[in-house]
């Protein structure tokens, strides 16, 4: 084997979070590989044009978990990181429409058109939950210690958190605990009483989750949604300049500086264990690659039951990884438009158009779609939560012309009898005629549609089951649980192999903190 | 509306040839005073669009109220040579000059550009009002000068997209077009000069029209930018891109020493960071002997970006329990720059760049002080108590994309 092929390090997948690791590594001075299945760079935070002149965010379709200190750390604007502000949420309604917007005095009052004490509540609501995200920071800045045996830095770091939680306020406290608990409906159902307010915000709730909104465990991914870090305060969502694919081609610059070397289609086969110990990894198609370290950015599934062998694991943990729930519930549709779509209840362009559009009438709208998916089936009447990129971003269409990225939920990756060409079809079918019944226009200027449905996330992007965060953001599996007890501090079993995903701490969404904090972590153990 | 107030806007403050159409569209009917004439703070209700606009589409700024004048004449060269730093001699026909101009002292009075619109002929842009300069250096030279204020409307397309645009409405091709170059051209029968100039450090053009012809110019831009994401942009977000870019503000960032009352106010182009366009090869110009003994003695002071560090910032909010709390738009007080325990420069006009995803602005530093990299002190207050946290020097631009420049 020639020297060239000899690294320090290994990073398999060129995900977000797998560049990200790969950057913090090359700007320590290792000598980085990134290996990357497909064709193109980012994993689920990818660009494609897909038909000609149209640029689809293809998975992830927006950022605000992107962590500051990355951006700054990896230089990110210098390589291309350019957030466009993405600050209404509108949800039409039959005959009427809820329309939140950066403007304070803009959303008192149109939400008080609807509800005058939501309107009042709405204001103290969001500083709280921004208070909230202040007190659970730490924790996701924090490496996961291993509470079963616990190193000295791993005291050092529970010691600092519990002093940390000794200065939260009986509100942050009061709060942070019923967030972990309730669920998103009954949480909001505290706050507020308009239900279309109460249904689009609860359904940051289930968004990439397997629950409804009544499910307990909801009120915690909501809040994992609302500690967006856009501009260093807490803010709201963006949309990246050319889709969330060129977050990942930004990090990937930025690690290329720091001089990692990456690779696309050539997809790893299997890491090569010798003596309990990573050593490499081999190709499918052959090529192999020595390294000191070999880090996986990939899900816990495919970690663990796919790269190595389970002889190579103790047994315990492989049934931990069995046992992570890691159940798709979402699909994504794709649509190139001829015009912008008119929504029934607010006729023409506006600034409705330029934020997200959520089909969250009511919690029963919600419960229902769910109720579809518990017993094998897609929504009939889905939720969604739509944004039009080319109206923020020009550049995503040609002139005049439009892309729409709706997110679409829930489509379990269980579905009876298996998806096929037909299901797809069907369910593409579906998301359409729900969006007709508040944009009748739809149906006739859709120049191409891309529908994704979890099998199809499984299969071209390797997310397993097609979950959208490398396993469901539901307490048991956050933390020092994520992916398994013991193995929450970015190690595994075997050693010199480590993981980097979203399936580790503190979990999905384009945040880039599992990448950091795995590679910080490998750092500190060099 | 009539409210029995015979003071309307339309009495008090002068109106732009576009004020027709960017009243109806100031939906946050916010507007500043710029030389006298009501410009839009923001059109939207809050800025973030606009400033992305700017950066990553195409802004339509009303840029009428700045100073103009018509320079014409076989003593015009010469008189501007005279009155400027730059080497107006090499400025060629259709070639635009940005420069500064001082008094005999050498200090600031104003800055601008000047466009060489013939051999003989040129349009120089101020912020304040110099006629009354511009007259008395002239006297006995062979060269009128005209006030061009009002009879010339001048919109700013700024951003990646402006070009694109003005490719679609303009007879001509802007592609060979370079930076600080203009050229004549018409929109269908309307005729407009586009100078490739700005206040942004982006890609970017101005057009300089007959106000007769001002809503129809704006019409088109509006009409043929829409699929370019055209946006009419106010003041805030221009404020945002002009400190990411580097560029000074009259009043803001230094005083005209025409109305400095105190010498201490008074800051020569070497202490604004303009020392690269006073040409000493030049034979003469007006505040050349002072500027030549200030360059062999040096410089007081330094006029330099700084970047305010996010982190310890961050930690001081967070000592308080809050995120940080920054102003969403540009501010514009005098902050404190310390060494240790000594004053050795102020901010006089910073942001957050939301491109940049950094804290930065503009100071004037004690020269000792002001070496790119160096570490100072930035007062800076945190729930009514006054802190101090790191800034680092830096040079200017902040923000200077390669498409400021180049030509597809």
């Amino acid at each position: 084997m020639s020297l060239v092929n000899k690294y320090d390090a290994i990073v398999i997948g060129g995900g977000h979070n797998g560049l990200t690791a790969a950057a913090y590594l090359a700007r320590a001075g290792k000598k980085v590989l990134v290996l990357e299945r497909r064709y193109v760079l980012g994993g689920a935070a990818v660009t494609e044009e897909v038909f000609p002149g149209f640029k689809y965010s293809v998975c992830s379709y927006v950022v605000s978990l992107l962590k500051p200190n990355i951006i700054r750390e990896l230089m990110l604007p210098k390589f291309g990181l350019e957030l466009l502000p993405l600050e209404s949420t509108f949800t039409p309604l039959d005959n009427d429409y809820l329309l939140r917007t950066a403007d304070e005095d803009q959303t008192y009052r149109e939400i008080s058109r609807h509800s005058p004490r939501d309107a009042e509540t709405y204001m103290r609501f969001g500083p709280l939950m921004g208070q909230i995200g202040m007190a659970v920071r730490p924790i996701l800045e924090t490496i996961a210690p291993n509470i079963m045996r616990p190193s000295l830095s791993d005291l050092g770091a529970m010691k600092k958190l519990l002093n940390h939680f000794k200065t939260l306020s009986n509100e942050q406290f009061e709060y942070l605990t019923k967030l972990m608990t309730m669920s998103s409906a009954d949480f909001l159902d505290e706050w507020f009483e308009f239900e279309p307010l109460k249904a689009t915000m609860c359904s940051s709730g289930i968004i990439g989750t397997f629950m409804g909104p009544r499910s307990p465990g909801s009120a915690y991914v909501m809040l994992h949604h609302y500690m967006g870090d856009i501009d260093g305060a807490f803010r709201s969502w963006g949309f990246q300049r050319g889709g969330t694919g060129a977050v990942s081609m930004a990090i990937a610059r930025s690690a290329e500086q720091f001089g990692a070397d990456i690779l696309t289609e050539a997809a790893v086969g299997k890491v090569i264990v010798k003596n309990g110990s990573a050593v490499g990894v081999v190709l499918e198609n052959g090529d192999e690659y020595q390294a000191d370290k070999v880090i996986s950015g990939l899900d816990p599934k495919l970690s663990f039951l796919k790269m190595v062998d389970e002889s190579d694991l103790p047994s315990d943990f492989v049934t931990d990884i069995k046992n992570f729930r890691i159940r798709g519930s979402s699909g994504k549709v794709n649509l190139a438009l001829d015009g912008l779509p008119n929504f029934t209840s607010l006729p023409g362009d506006g600034p409705h158009l330029r934020g997200a559009i959520s089909i969250s009438p009511s919690y029963d709208y919600l419960e229902k779609a769910y109720d579809d998916a518990k017993y094998g089936n897609f929504s009939q009447e889905p939720y969604m939560d739509i944004i039009l990129p080319s109206v923020i971003d020009p550049g995503m269409a040609p002139p005049g012309k439009h892309v729409m990225s709706c997110f679409v939920q829930y489509a379990p990756y269980d579905i009876k009898g298996g998806w096929d060409d037909q299901k797809r079809e069907d369910f593409g079918d579906t998301v359409i005629n729900a969006l007709a019944r508040y944009a009748p226009n739809i149906k006739d200027i859709i120049l191409h549609r891309q529908v994704l449905t979890p099998a199809d996330l499984e299969s071209t992007f390797g997310l397993t089951e097609g979950n959208i965060f490398h396993g469901e953001l539901t307490l048991q599996q956050l933390f020092v649980m994520r992916p398994a007890v013991k193995w929450a501090n970015y190690k595994t079993p075997i050693t010199n192999y480590y993981q980097c995903g979203s399936g580790t701490h503190p979990g999905g969404g384009v945040t880039g903190s599992p990448g950091e904090m795995a590679a910080k972590k490998i750092l500190k153990d060099w | 509306m009539n409210y029995g107030n015979p003071f309307t806007a339309r009495t008090q403050l002068k109106l732009s040839p576009f004020f027709e159409r960017t009243s109806e569209l100031n939906e946050s009917q916010e507007w500043r005073r710029w030389s006298g004439y009501l410009a839009a703070t923001n059109y939207e209700l809050t800025h973030e669009n606009e400033y992305f606009a700017i950066r990553t589409k195409a802004a339509l700024l009303d840029i009428t109220p700045l100073y103009k004048y018509i320079i014409e004449g076989p003593a015009a060269q010469p008189f501007l040579d005279r009155l400027v730093t730059r080497n107006i001699g090499i400025c060629k026909v259709g070639q635009v000059m940005y420069t500064p101009w001082c008094d005999e002292n050498g200090k600031q009075i104003d800055d601008g550009t000047v466009q060489r619109l013939t051999d003989q002929k040129f349009r120089i842009t101020s912020a304040e009002p110099n006629l009354e300069w511009i007259e008395t250096n002239a006297i006995g030279m062979d060269l009128t000068i005209t006030d061009d204020s009002k009879t010339t409307a001048a919109l700013a397309l700024q951003g990646p997209n402006s070009r694109a645009i003005l490719n679609i409405i303009a007879s001509d091709t802007l592609d060979n077009l370079k930076f600080f170059w203009m050229m004549e051209t018409r929109f269908g029968d309307i005729p407009v000069s586009i100078s490739r100039t700005g206040y942004t450090g982006d890609l970017g053009y101005e057009i300089w029209m007959d106000p007769k012809d001002a809503l129809s110019v704006w019409d088109l831009f509006m009409d043929k930018g829409k699929p370019f994401g055209i946006t009419p942009t106010g003041l805030q977000a221009l404020d945002m891109a002009r400190i990411e870019a580097g560029l000074i503000l009259l009043d803001v960032d230094y005083i005209s020493s025409r109305h400095a009352i105190v010498e201490t106010r008074k800051s020569s182009p070497y202490e604004l960071g303009l020392g690269w366009a006073v040409k000493m090869k030049k034979k003469d110009f007006i505040g050349k002997k002072a500027l030549e003994t200030e360059l062999a003695q040096g410089s007081e002071w330094e006029f330099v970006g700084i970047d305010i560090q996010w982190a310890e910032l961050e930690n001081h909010y967070r000592n308080v329990g809050l995120a940080p709390g920054l102003p969403g738009t540009a501010w514009r007080t005098s902050t404190p720059l310390y060494k240790g325990n000594k004053q050795v420069g102020y901010a006089t006009s910073g942001c957050w760049s939301p491109i940049l995803k950094r804290y930065i602005a503009l100071a004037h530093v004690k020269s000792d002080y002001a070496q790119s990299g160096s570490t100072l002190d930035f007062e800076l207050k945190v729930e009514h108590y006054r802190k101090v946290t790191p800034a680092i020097v830096v040079k200017t631009p902040f923000f200077d994309p390669e498409r400021k420049r180049s030509c597809p």
